[in-house]
């Protein structure tokens, strides 16, 4: 740990290093998952989930957000979270598109 | 130096003098960050209605096409790879900058650039292998006539991030080096470095591996 001259922390760089560690291995997963024969749902809500694991690691670490106000977090997340979350409200129709017989 | 006078200021008014009287900023970071970040939020809204149209024409679709082989899926983690260790180059140049150290940051800036460069290069590589194979916006030789729309426009979007992400970048390092700029304009490239970073994570699992050809 060191600190600059405005008196600001500086963080050790060893962190960065154990987040990309973990950025590798679980992209090295997903690769790893692509070649098994596993029904498309599946695959899609296991693949989403690890990408949600890795873009939550690269906002915390990479992207310093663990470290702010919490106030800034507040502002920020919760009302992307909803927005995308109502984006996917219709998502569910496309699980039986193909039984409607719609091409 | 004026801007780190400007710097602590802003601390200074956080600390002492009262919220309500107009000192300090609720975030206690520079408008410039905040800008950034909401900026960063519209940007994923953007990509998550991408994503979110690409996954829905996917999953609904019988005849999906994949034809992403084993070597398509090698340089596709390859420039997966490139992008995390640029984001790695990249937090190490924000920390360098805010260490004031100069000549490091800028020598990390142009790591960071040149991974996205390496990025960029192998991406055009692909899609040039795939439109000789016959892929087009509304046609391809195998399945869902969707697919070159939803990757093109998805991939294509993301390497318009890139390369201005790139470029941007490149303005930054310059600033550095003519101490124009402060350790805080590094911090802000740096956001939006992550972030284009961070949408890759998304589109690599969802447009590639789900599409991967099994032999």
């Amino acid at each position: 740990m060191a600190t600059n001259q405005t008196g600001e922390h500086v963080q050790g760089k060893r962190i960065f290093f154990y987040v990309w560690g973990y950025l590798l291995a679980l992209t090295a997963f997903e690769v790893l998952l692509a070649y098994q024969q596993l029904n498309l749902k599946t695959m899609l809500a296991i693949l989403m989930s690890l990408s949600v694991i890795k873009a939550s690691l690269i906002i915390s670490y990479f992207m310093h957000l663990r470290y702010e106000r919490r106030s800034l977090v507040i502002t920020l997340m919760p009302a992307l979270i909803f927005i995308i979350g109502m984006m996917f409200a219709v998502f569910p129709d496309s699980l039986r598109l193909l039984q409607l017989g719609i091409r | 130096m004026a801007s780190h006078e400007a710097v602590s200021n802003m601390h200074g008014a956080i600390t002492g003098e009262s919220v309500w009287n107009g000192g300090g900023s609720p975030y206690a970071i520079g408008s410039k960050k905040l800008g950034m970040w909401l900026f960063i939020v519209s940007d994923a809204i953007t990509f998550a209605a991408l994503l979110m149209a690409y996954s829905y024409v996917r999953v609904g679709s019988s005849l999906w096409p994949r034809p992403f082989g084993a070597s398509s899926i090698a340089n596709a983690t390859v420039m997966t790879f490139v992008l995390l260790s640029s984001s790695v180059s990249m937090v190490l140049a924000v920390r360098a900058a805010k260490l004031g150290e100069r000549s490091q940051t800028v020598k990390w800036i142009l790591a960071t650039m040149l991974g996205g460069i390496v990025f960029d290069v192998l991406h055009i590589r692909e899609w040039l292998g795939l439109i000789e194979e016959g892929v087009r916006l509304f046609r391809n030789p195998w399945g869902t006539p969707l697919f070159g729309a939803t990757f093109f426009g998805l991939t294509g979007l993301h390497m318009t991030h890139v390369t201005v992400g790139v470029i941007y970048l490149g303005i930054i390092a310059l600033g550095i080096h003519r101490s124009k700029f402060t350790s805080e304009d590094v911090e802000v490239s740096g956001l939006y470095w992550h972030f284009v970073d961070l949408v890759w994570m998304f589109i690599f699992p969802l447009v590639y591996l789900m599409s991967a050809k099994f032999v």
